[in-house]
Formats: C-alpha cells, sequence, structure tokens
C-alpha cells in the first residue's frame, strides 16, 4: 500500500517546524508497508497537540478527552481484537493527567500501539511544563524553574511490565519509521517514544541529540541482533565494565573490542533494556546536571520486544473457553436455570 | 391464624447468614406462591465486632398477596443476639442510652412475636450491647403486647450437631438454619420443600447439605413439638398475579439480565466497563460470570475508565455499558459528556447510595436524579431513566439499551441500593416476548461518502464503526461541523449541532409510553414520585383513596405529563431527597407542586406519608 492511501483530506494544522509533521508521515509510511487496510485501523487520541493526530489519518479515529485516550483504546481493542488499534498521546495527556490509564495498558498488555509524542512541555495550552520537564525547567507555570522530578517514560513503561519499547527523533525519518512498523508488527502494549520538538514554547529540546552534526556520536541506533556500535566513523561501542564495582556499567569501547555487546531486544530480562533506555538520560531529567559532552550515547531504536499474551485476546480466549463447556449461550437457557415456578 | 400478609425481620451479628436466612425464606416462600418485597439492611463494616449494636445485619421481607413494599415495621422478628434485639426494638434510637421502646421508632410492631436467643443473655453479650441490667425486656420496656418466644438456639444448635463430627466454628455458623426451622414451622411452610431449597443453595458444597438439613429440621421439630405458646401462621396465597413463570430476583441481578436480553434481542455484543462499588458491584460480579453468555467485562483501573472503556467498546460497535454508583458517576461526567457529543449509544447505571461523597454507601437514597440530568459540562442532554422495582431494573436495563442503540445517545438508568439489594417477584420473560431492537445502523448509500455528522429524519446520527469497509471517519469531542463532521468553531453551526442533539434526545419522548395514573383517578389529590418508592406510594395511594403519577422516564418526560398534572387540585411531589423531582417539575410546568421529602437512607415508611397527606 501506498502511504497517501493513509492521509485523510484534512488539513494538517501542526505548527510549521513542528515535529509532528515528521512523525505523521513516518506513521501514515509504517502503516502501508505494514499493510493492514484503512477500515481495519482505529487511532484513538486524547487531548493535545499530539492527540490532532487521528484527523490526519484516513482509518477510523477518535480523538476523544484529555488522558483518557489509553482506556479508550483499551475498550475498542478489547471488545474486538480483530482492529488495529493506535494511541497518540503527548507527555502531559500520557504520563500527567493519563498516568493511571497509561501504567495500566501497559500493565494488562493490551495490544496497542502507543505513539508517545514528547516535547517535553504543554504544547496546547501555551507552554507550561510537563511530567518530562527536566528539574529547573522554567516555564509560564515555572518561572523560577520547577522543583520536582520529571519522569523518565522507559523507566515508567518497564517499571509497569512493558513488553515493547522503543525510541526515535522526529528528525530521523527512517528509525521513526521502523520503530513504528515494529510497534505495530508487535503483540502486545508496543510504545514508541518520539521525541519531538515544539517549535514555538520548547524550541531545540532535544537539540544536542537531534543537531545533524552531533546526533551520530551522541546516539546509538539499537537493532536486534547487531553489534552496539555508533559514531560519526562508526568506531565507538557500548560494553558492560564491572571492574569498578560489582554492579556493571555501560562504558564506551572501541569498536572493535571483542566485549561490545550485541543488542537482545527479545530477551525477558528487562536489566540491560532498562540500562540502555536510562544511558545518558540524567541530562534529561535535571537542567542543573546538563553536560553535552558526556560520553555514553542516548539509545534509540527497539530497545524492549518481547512476546507475551496480551490482555485483549486472554479474555476472548476464556469467554470461548466457557462457552465451549456451557450449557446454557442463550438468554432464554439462562433463565431456564434459575430456581422458578408457575403461577 | 389467617392473614394477608406478614412482615419477617431476621437480624443478628452481621456474621450470623442474617442475609442468606432471609433470602432462602423469601424464595422459599415465593415458591409456595407468595408474593414478596425485600429489604437487606446492613452494616457498611463487613465484619463489626461481634455482639455490639454497630455490627447487627437485618433482612426484612413482606410476603403474603398484595405485596408492594418490604413492610414499615416487622410482625416477627428473629434476634440472633440481644444487640439485634436491642436495634430491632429501639430502631434509630439504639445509640442513645436513655431510649425504650417506642412504637413510632421501633422496628416492630407493637403485637410483634419476637423470637430471640436466649443463650446469648450473658453477661458478656449485655455488656456488649450496652445494657445496664440482665433482663434486656425490662430495660427496653417493652410493652406485654409483644409476645416474647425465648429459643436458646445457640444450646439447640450444638445439641442438633453434636455427632456431626464439625468444629464448634462450623456448629454455630448454622444456628441461622436453626432458626430458619422454627419460623418455617410458625408459617407452615411445608420442611420437604424447604430442605429441597436448601439443597440447591448447597449444591456447590454438597458436605454441607447434611448437617444444615438436620439443623433445619430440628429447628422446625422444635416448634412442632414442645408448642411453643404462639399460633401459627397461615398466609394468604396471593390471587393477582397474571400466569406465568416466576422467580424472585434482586435489582442488580434484574439489571445484568435486562442487558443480556438487549444484547442478544439486538444482535451486540455486551461490553461492561466498570469498577467495584457499593452498592452497584453485584452487576458487575454478575455479568463477570456470565462469559456462557459472551459478555467481555473490563474491570477498568477507575471509575473513569470504566466508562471510557465502554466508549471504546461503543466506537467499535457494540452494545456498552457501565455500572456504578453516585461518586462513581461524579467521576464519569466528562467521558460521558464525549459519549453525548459523539453520538454514541452508552448505557450508564447508577444505583444510587446516600451522599454526597461517600455518605452512607450501604443505604438509600434519590439524591442523584439532577447529577444524571444535568451533571456535565455544557449543553449535555442524556437520557434519564429509573427503575421502580428489583424485578423492573430487569424491563428499565432493557428499555435503557433499546433507547442507546436506537437513538445513537447515553441513557442514565437510576436505580438505588433498596431495588438492588431488595428482591421481588418476577414473571420471566422469553427472549421472543421482548421489544425489538432495531440498533442504527449506516445506509448503504453513504458508503465512501460516510462522516459522523449524517443523521436520519429523527436527529439520530448514522453509525458506523470499525470494520466497516468505506465508513472510515474521525469521531470527536471537540465541536463538528453539522454538514461535514470536522471540527468546527463556527458559531451559528455550534448553536445548530447544541440544538440537534437536544432534539435528539426529545424526540425519544414520541417513542415512550404515557404517564398513566394509579389509583383513584378523580380523587383531587395525585401523588407523584419517581423510581424505587413506587411501591410505598402506591399503598398510600390506596389507604388514601388518591391518585398516584409515578414516573420511569425523567429525560425526555413522557408527552402527557403536563395534562396528566393540570388535572389536579394537590400535587404532591414524594421523593427520597429534598425536592430534586420536584424542581424538575417546576423548571416544566407552571404548577403548584407540593413536596413530601424523607432523607434518612431509607426507604419510606408509607404510615408516615399518609400522615402527612392527611394533615395537609
Amino acid at each position: 500500500m501506498e502511504a497517501s492511501q493513509f492521509k485523510s483530506d484534512q488539513y494538517v494544522r501542526f505548527c510549521p517546524g513542528c515535529g509532528d509533521h515528521a512523525v505523521a508521515m513516518a506513521l501514515q509510511k509504517a502503516m502501508a508497508e505494514v499493510g493492514v487496510p484503512p477500515h481495519q485501523i482505529a487511532v484513538i487520541s486524547g487531548i493535545g497537540c499530539s492527540s490532532r493526530m487521528p484527523h490526519y489519518i484516513s482509518t477510523y479515529g477518535f480523538n476523544t478527552i484529555h488522558g483518557r485516550g489509553g482506556a479508550i483504546a483499551t475498550g475498542v481493542k478489547t471488545a474486538h481484537p480483530d482492529i488495529t488499534v493506535w494511541q497518540m498521546s503527548g507527555d502531559g495527556d500520557c504520563f500527567a493527567i493519563g498516568g493511571n490509564h497509561f501504567i495500566h495498558e501497559i500493565r494488562r498488555n493490551v495490544d496497542l500501539n502507543i505513539c508517545l509524542f514528547n516535547n517535553r512541555i504543554y504544547g496546547l495550552t501555551k507552554g507550561q511544563y510537563s511530567p518530562t520537564s527536566p528539574k529547573g525547567f522554567v516555564s509560564k507555570s515555572s518561572p523560577f524553574g520547577t522543583v520536582e522530578r520529571p519522569f523518565i517514560p522507559s523507566e515508567l513503561i518497564m517499571g509497569a511490565g512493558g513488553t515493547f519499547y522503543a525510541r526515535t527523533l522526529d528528525v530521523d525519518m527512517p528509525t521513526s519509521v521502523d520503530c513504528l512498523k515494529q510497534a505495530h508488527l508487535h503483540k502486545g502494549a508496543s510504545v514508541v517514544e518520539c521525541l519531538v520538538n515544539c517549535v514555538i514554547f520548547n524550541n531545540g529540546t532535544h537539540n544536542w541529540i537531534a543537531d545533524r552534526n552531533t546526533r551520530a556520536d551522541r546516539t546509538i541506533l539499537l537493532k536486534h541482533g547487531e553489534k552496539m556500535i555508533f559514531g560519526a566513523n562508526q568506531d565507538k561501542g557500548l560494553a558492560l565494565d564491572n571492574s569498578q564495582s560489582a554492579f556493571p556499567k555501560l562504558i564506551v569501547v572501541d569498536a572493535n573490542d571483542p566485549r561490545v555487546l550485541v543488542h537482545d531486544a527479545k530477551t525477558k530480562d528487562m536489566t540491560l533494556h532498562r540500562m540502555l533506555a536510562l544511558m545518558g538520560y540524567e541530562k534529561y531529567t535535571d537542567m542543573a546536571s546538563f553536560d553535552a559532552d558526556t560520553e555514553l550515547p542516548i539509545a534509540l531504536g527497539v530497545i524492549r520486544s518481547v512476546e507475551e499474551a496480551t490482555y485483549d485476546q486472554a479474555v476472548h480466549t476464556q469467554i470461548e473457553n466457557v462457552r465451549a463447556k456451557a450449557k446454557a449461550k442463550t438468554f432464554d437457557d439462562l433463565t431456564a436455570n434459575l430456581e422458578h415456578w408457575e403461577i | 391464624m389467617n392473614k394477608q400478609n406478614v412482615v419477617v425481620r431476621f437480624c443478628g451479628d452481621s456474621g450470623d447468614g442474617m442475609q442468606l436466612t432471609g433470602n432462602m425464606f423469601s424464595s422459599l416462600s415465593a415458591i409456595l406462591g407468595d408474593e414478596i418485597s425485600t429489604l437487606p439492611d446492613f452494616p457498611a463494616e463487613i465484619r463489626a465486632p461481634q455482639g455490639t449494636l454497630s455490627g447487627v445485619s437485618g433482612f426484612q421481607v413482606n410476603l403474603g398477596s398484595g405485596v408492594y413494599t418490604p413492610g414499615d415495621k416487622a410482625d416477627v422478628i428473629v434476634a440472633m443476639n440481644v444487640a439485634a434485639l436491642k436495634v430491632c426494638a429501639l430502631g434509630s434510637k439504639f445509640n442513645d442510652p436513655k431510649a425504650v421502646f417506642n412504637p413510632a421508632d421501633s422496628l416492630f410492631k407493637p403485637n410483634a412475636v419476637v423470637i430471640v436467643d436466649t443463650d446469648s443473655f450473658t453477661k458478656a453479650d449485655l455488656e456488649k450491647a450496652l445494657f445496664k441490667t440482665e433482663n434486656p425486656f425490662t430495660e427496653l420496656q417493652l410493652p406485654e403486647t409483644v409476645q416474647i418466644v425465648p429459643v436458646p438456639l445457640t444450646t439447640l444448635t450444638k445439641e442438633s450437631l453434636k455427632d456431626s463430627g464439625m468444629d464448634n466454628k462450623s456448629i454455630l455458623k448454622s444456628r441461622n438454619m436453626f432458626a430458619l426451622g422454627v419460623v418455617c414451622w410458625l408459617f407452615n411452610r411445608p420442611i420437604d420443600k424447604a430442605i429441597h431449597f436448601l439443597e440447591g443453595k448447597f449444591a456447590k458444597k454438597p458436605a454441607l447439605i447434611a448437617p444444615n438439613t438436620k439443623v433445619l429440621t430440628d429447628g422446625y421439630n422444635y416448634g412442632n413439638n414442645t408448642a411453643l405458646n404462639i399460633q401459627t401462621v397461615n398466609i394468604e396465597k396471593s390471587e393477582g398475579l397474571p400466569h406465568g413463570t416466576y422467580t424472585s430476583i434482586a435489582g442488580n441481578t434484574a439489571t445484568a439480565y435486562g442487558l443480556i436480553a438487549a444484547a442478544q434481542k439486538s444482535g451486540k455484543q455486551l461490553f461492561l466497563g466498570s469498577y467495584p462499588i457499593t452498592p452497584a458491584t453485584d452487576i458487575m460480579q454478575e455479568l463477570a460470570a456470565r462469559k456462557d453468555m459472551g459478555v467481555v467485562v473490563v474491570q477498568a483501573e477507575d471509575e473513569i475508565a470504566g466508562v471510557c472503556t465502554a466508549i471504546g467498546a461503543s466506537f467499535a460497535g457494540d452494545l456498552a455499558v457501565t455500572s456504578t454508583s453516585g461518586p462513581g458517576l461524579s467521576l464519569k461526567s466528562e467521558a460521558v459528556g464525549l459519549a453525548v457529543m459523539a453520538e454514541l449509544p452508552l448505557v450508564v447505571i447508577d444505583v444510587q447510595r446516600g451522599g454526597p461523597s461517600t455518605g452512607l454507601p450501604t443505604k438509600t437514597e434519590q439524591t442523584d436524579l439532577l447529577q444524571a440530568v444535568y451533571g456535565r459540562n455544557g449543553e449535555c442532554p442524556a437520557v434519564v431513566l429509573a427503575a421502580s422495582s428489583s424485578a423492573n431494573c430487569f424491563q428499565f436495563a432493557y428499555e435503557a439499551a433499546k433507547i442507546a442503540l436506537e437513538n445513537m445517545t447515553p441513557v442514565i438508568l437510576l436505580t438505588d441500593t433498596y431495588l438492588a439489594n431488595g428482591t421481588s417477584l418476577w414473571k420471566i420473560p422469553s427472549l421472543a416476548s421482548l421489544p425489538a431492537i432495531k440498533p442504527q445502523g449506516v445506509p448503504d448509500k453513504f458508503k465512501g461518502q460516510y462522516n459522523p455528522a449524517l443523521r436520519d429524519e429523527n436527529n439520530v446520527r448514522y453509525w458506523a464503526y470499525p470494520g466497516m469497509e468505506g465508513f472510515e471517519h474521525r469521531n470527536i469531542g471537540l465541536e463538528r461541523d453539522f454538514a461535514k463532521g470536522t471540527i468546527s468553531t463556527n458559531p451559528e453551526n455550534h448553536q445548530k449541532m447544541v440544538l440537534a442533539r437536544k432534539a435528539k434526545v426529545d424526540q425519544v419522548a414520541n417513542r415512550m409510553p404515557l404517564l398513566k395514573v394509579q389509583g383513584n383517578e378523580n380523587s383531587d389529590t395525585l401523588l407523584v414520585g419517581w423510581g424505587s418508592t413506587e411501591g410505598h406510594l402506591h399503598v398510600c395511594a390506596d389507604e388514601l383513596g388518591c391518585a398516584l403519577a409515578h414516573f420511569n422516564y425523567i429525560n425526555p418526560l413522557p408527552k402527557n405529563t403536563e395534562e396528566v398534572l393540570k388535572k389536579y387540585k394537590r400535587v404532591v411531589v414524594c421523593e427520597l431527597n429534598t425536592g430534586q423531582f420536584a424542581s424538575l417539575l417546576r423548571s416544566q410546568f407552571k404548577i403548584d407542586f407540593l413536596q413530601y421529602n424523607e432523607i434518612m437512607g431509607q426507604p419510606f415508611a408509607v404510615e408516615r406519608i399518609v400522615e402527612f397527606i392527611k394533615s395537609l
């Protein structure tokens, strides 16, 4: 199928330069490459800039209320597991007002594909800090800087037992398409954290990794089964080092070092997945510790992709099993089994 | 002695099995041809300290013919301990150290038969029940007309089961069966029927059948052989009921069955998104157990997720339902607004309880009416219905589903604790006999040019959902263009859409039954009620010889409402709140409404209303 088949007739109203434009295009491309027809797909969102996304995708869509996209998507998928369900959400929608639904859709492992647009700001309400804004972040609602710690999305997702987590950058179209495609194909709650720029209220928030000149050295693209190698010259690798302490740490080594790790996204043990997801992330959590010269890169690509039973299938399998054995199948059978008498 | 109907109240510790005993006796009586109406009355605590006043759990049943309510006061009391005796004798004054028996407060009549376990008259038990002397009867100043029947229940139960090999704790748990045996004797219930019923009740725990049967039989024989110094009572069988197959059913079960029937009749999958809350939880539990009927139940992470998963299922084409009680309805308000805006079918069941806030979770009240009608942001009309008996929770759950599916609107069904936990006789309908449900669909001609604003001649939006090729669309909680269905902030369009959504809800009245007047139509006094008070008001109207207009349809109101109300000189709106329905009626009709209101967490007492009307 063609990406154009997934474009709706609506004029796209993201701000010029907004990172959401790129993710919309990546999403349409990923949908086309997977090839599920538009009438078999539902795109559900809450409220926020990114939650306008359903309007621009030619599938079924539902732009609902703030924070509740996760619960509504859970309803669609659990009612009809044959429908492919996407959820579009931002860092405010998903981690603040919708936090409870988010952790529970992950915990249940509902087979949803969740695009998490993280621009670390409230855009649609015009510039307040969000649950992913770093400590000390100055915004309209934190004129003297925030005094609270942010959520680290990957940590929250894995803490809730997440089976799929990928991270991509708005400016990295091939990685975005690949992550979204893999999320689409993965059975279970798949989260793709899209680091997007808010050109109006938080311009350049991801620049230190997104910048064309430094991106290759400050990010690493993880691929299942491949060595963890990065750098403009592909000369650096990641390895585990326990020479300093009993707990191994990720370190940067020469690409030819035999200790360079091979990425295994499919192992159930999430220890290394968490380490990779948190790698270099301290910069994201506190303005005071921002130091672009740190050696460890930010991980992009599919960090974790584990197959586990999905909630929606389990619900229907249980119903089918009970029905196969049940004598009563209709309302009239049900009432016939009650204690009853004639008058 | 023959009686038309008798009110029996079982009461004891919340661990004494009073609800089970009461339910068994009620069902047994119903099988024997009595009409029944029951009132479980239990504390919010699961197990309050044993033997204390706050731990007393009660179950009242009215049986016989012409039964419309569980009865104001009991003719027969079974008190499993002295605390229960005190609570029944003093009613709401049980905590007052100076209180003595007073016919107005007492839960039983001055000529009641009071069966009481005299083994509980120990010093420790008397102290726990805050008695100051060793003679509770004298201390309570029970009138001589009360017939005390002292039965050493505990001793007799132990004696009955001494060879059973059961441990002492299990033996003591069977005291309620001994009491049930005595009551069966008192009302001439054939013991074999009771045993048969007990076997059915314990079918899944066969080891309990033999000991319980023995205790039940011994209780029955105790009454029979020792010829307790009271007359047995013959209750008249009901004559007025239409022929058919009956069972006794609690309101929450009836609600769940109504939804199952509606799903099967409409060909839709039934989806429930819900969160545990007293007193609505039984609906979720009943439906979760009905996987054989193909019901999909999501026990959500919170009330909001309960309604939102349901909205998701509705968007996907299901008969979608959420069940809750007042505080939960507050939490769901925004999402119900989404369903109004997105014009999706949704059934919201609110089993009302005492409020506000956490309020009185196990008590009954009619205080969510205005919340149901108005409690959302914006101009946000939804259909509101109210069931009026435990059995007709079935009919109105079915009706709620039918209206939602046919009119693409949320429907809020109000029941309450009294209906939910109480039971009444239900004439079991066949699925074939129920009215057809034709869910809104979309004509084929719109394939390829469908949008979510397209509506039919009744203003009902056409329904297309994921999986239907050629009907892909984007639904929204934002205002949409009347013609194109896309986001619109145009001023004239908004007004047009507000009115279209209102017109859609208003036209539901065209398909609703007209309001009927019960009782003496020619009286100059009309009682007006809604929801669960119908039985009580029916009896009031009978006693007063006046008319009654009882509402099951709250929004929109039946089309002939004004015509009916205007015929009467005196219109008295009676409800268990401070006047919510009265204010709704005042907002629509220029009629001088009088009010009778009680707000004590209990159903009406017929005698108080009758007294009030007579005083006017």
